[in-house]
């Protein structure tokens, strides 16, 4: 009896391999669903279902439901790498979907390039992610641009003339939007009176504010993810710095005014679309994904959702369920009426798209300008 | 001027945390010659504890002495109970056991907790609730003296006294010394080690509860690996000091916040760790047992 069901057990997972319906298309994605930063992995996840969800009620691509594999890398690049290996490998996926933090693309994205699976990332902005190869694909606008517009915005609405850096040292993503805001800056005639550093993880700023403080500046680009900045905006105000804060979209969390508290209020970040947008592309998603979460989307819902009907839509283009085919097709992607703008792919495989700047005001936020290309 | 009175005060505030959890250390390292690297990780739950006791008793929003105290109060009986459940379960079997099994047990623990927390209370960072008001007590020198800092230092200073006092006035602070200088001895003598070494465990993970309802008050971002770095700085701080030296683990902690703050003040905010860790290899190699260490020869 015991040899019985061990076998029966040892049997099982074989039957559930053959399982796979016929009638499937599968899409492979990997994101941080645990981690320090969860929030933006759950977030595009739940874009990319809502996504999937609304194609496969309209009839699904090429007349099969698009099915979907969803791994996490508890936020970490060696467990992207082997979350998209097992999808590629195991699962037999026929595009990926690739995960938020830039980092982690760069480990998984050369995976999916040599294993000529297409990759679309949803928000990974760091330039060099594309730079994988030709199967390597990205939604979003690239980190120069994000550095560019707040430098933009900074010196031009803003009308700064000092400022200074608190970058995420180990961070890609934070270091690329520094760079550039840095150079664009002081192209723009303004001075960069400090240039800082920490380490995801910190939780006491203290030491690199005062010695932002002693250099008294007009405002502080801080490019880094909500968890750190919330506590570096109460501890900027705690030692009496007035200067506004300035980000990325690695802000756009709400856990960041309530790590933040009224501290973080009045500061400014780019990002890639706004709720308070009266597009109505973008009012019909909000509607959706309110009723299926409950909850409003951020920037990354919204980039997930976008990236999974652009893959969606190259595929039913495309003439067979090939990599190749599909990335033909993706690298045509152009003007696609997307809730993020209209996305056009260009050759580097970037999306072409513009940015806006938001206000934190508690837990709303304010749409302060739209910044073109 | 003011900016470097200041980083004297971000320091040693800092410091004084590091202190609170460098204490658990190294007083079970002094009894029982084994690095509990379980610690920053009884110091998570302690924070956790706290959050969630905060939000049960409904005031997470009503900031006040009486709910520092209340969750002061809480977090440590977590801790306590939870250190005491980790002696009794994972070390006291292997208390024969070759040092390095209970060592790498001790890592088992620290990982069980660390990932067995993210899915407990998730992975995403929870918000501490707010302990009290930050206000400006006093100035010195157009420095402003906050609430915080004062709190930490005071807390932290009176769980110090507390230990010194237990330690080195009472029965009970005898016979650890005892079990500490020969546990076979001490037993001889009528001190039962066993139970030394669980009370050992209680009091120094309720001092990394008071420590993390701290850590909690200032930096209001709690997640179930926060115990990580922290832990490793205050063990650091411990070594430095001289490990199994009470005094000593609030030296190095102290020395171990204050550096860290003055090389991003003066050197350079990149190379913090790698600097603030370079200062204690060079204190090390001139005092190898640490500053209050003793270095003793082993007997054969």
């Amino acid at each position: 009896m015991k040899r019985l069901i061990l076998a029966a057990l040892l049997t099982l997972p074989l039957l559930v391999g053959c399982t796979k319906k016929e009638n499937e298309i599968l899409i492979g994605e990997y994101d941080s669903l645990t981690g320090s930063d969860a929030t933006f992995g759950l977030s595009t996840n739940k874009g990319v279902r809502l996504a999937f969800e609304e194609i496969n009620a309209a009839g699904g691509v090429k007349g099969k439901k698009l099915g979907l594999i969803t791994l996490d890398d508890q936020g970490k690049n060696e467990e992207a790498a082997s979350a998209v290996t097992r999808l590629i490998t195991q699962n037999k996926v026929v595009a990926i979907l690739g995960g938020v933090a830039s980092g982690r693309s760069k480990a998984a994205a050369p995976i999916a390039q040599s294993n000529s699976v297409p990759f679309v990332s949803p928000a990974s902005t760091n330039p060099d992610v594309t730079k994988a190869g030709d199967y390597v694909f990205r939604v979003c606008f690239i980190d120069p641009f994000q550095g560019f517009v707040m430098a933009k915005f900074s010196s031009e609405n803003l009308k700064h003339k000092k400022v200074a850096i608190l970058r995420d040292v180990k961070n890609d993503y934070s270091v690329g939007l520094a760079d550039v805001f840095s150079a664009e800056f002081k192209k723009r005639g303004g001075e960069i009176v400090a240039d800082s550093s920490y380490q995801a993880g910190d939780i006491d700023f203290k030491a690199q504010l005062t010695q932002i403080r002693s250099k008294n500046p007009d405002g502080i680009y801080v490019p880094g993810y909500y968890t750190e900045v919330g506590l570096i905006a109460q501890q900027a105000r705690q030692l009496g710095i007035k200067a506004p804060l300035m980000g990325g979209d690695g802000w756009d969390s709400d856990k960041l005014s309530e790590i933040g508290k009224e501290a973080i209020n009045g500061n400014y970040y780019s990002n890639h679309y706004t709720v308070e947008s009266s597009d109505p592309a973008v009012t019909e998603f909000i509607k959706k994904f309110k009723a299926k979460y409950n909850e409003t989307p951020d920037a990354l819902a919204a980039l997930g959702y976008d990236a999974a009907r652009i893959l969606a839509a190259a595929i039913e283009r495309s003439p067979d369920l090939s990599g190749k085919a599909i990335r033909d097709e993706l690298a045509k992607t152009k003007d696609f009426g997307g809730v993020t703008g209209k996305i056009t792919l260009n050759e580097n495989r970037d999306a072409v798209k513009s940015a806006v700047i938001i206000q934190v005001d508690g837990k709303n936020r304010k749409y302060i300008s739209t910044i073109s290309p | 001027m003011q900016d470097f009175i200041q980083h004297i005060i971000n320091g040693i505030s800092l410091g004084s945390i590091y202190a609170l959890i460098a204490l658990g250390y190294t007083m079970v390292y002094g009894i029982l010659k084994m690095i509990n690297f379980a610690h920053s990780d009884v110091y998570m739950v302690g924070a956790f504890a706290a959050y969630y006791v905060a939000r049960f008793l409904g005031i997470e929003n009503n900031p006040g002495f009486s709910t520092l105290i209340t969750l002061l109060l809480f977090s440590m009986l977590s801790c306590a109970i939870l250190g005491l459940a980790i002696e009794r379960f994972a070390y006291r079997p292997l208390r024969k056991a070759p040092k390095l099994n209970i060592l790498i047990t001790a890592i088992g623990v620290s990982l069980f907790l660390e990932y067995g927390g993210q899915v407990v209370f998730g992975a995403d960072p929870k918000v501490f609730p707010e302990v009290m008001k930050d206000f400006v007590l006093f100035n010195i020198a157009d420095v402003e003296l906050k609430s915080f800092d004062v709190t930490v230092l005071l807390v932290s200073l009176i769980a110090m006294l507390g230990l010194q006092f237990l330690i080195f006035k009472t029965k009970l602070g005898r016979a650890m010394r005892a079990v500490s200088a020969n546990s076979s001895v001490a037993s001889l003598l009528g001190v039962n080690p066993d139970r030394i070494i669980t009370f050992t465990f209680i009091v120094g993970s309720a001092l990394a509860g008071i420590g993390s309802v701290l850590v909690g008050m200032k930096y209001p971002k709690i997640d179930p690996l926060m115990g990580m770095m922290i832990g490793l700085k205050a063990f650091v701080a411990a070594v430095l000091g001289g490990i199994g030296n009470v005094g000593g683990a609030v030296l190095g902690a102290l020395i171990m916040g204050l550096s860290e703050e003055m090389v991003v003040a003066y050197l350079s905010s990149t190379y913090r760790d790698a600097l603030a860790f370079g200062i204690l290899i060079v204190i090390l190699i001139f005092k190898p047992a640490g500053l209050l260490g003793k270095y003793s020869v082993e007997k054969v």
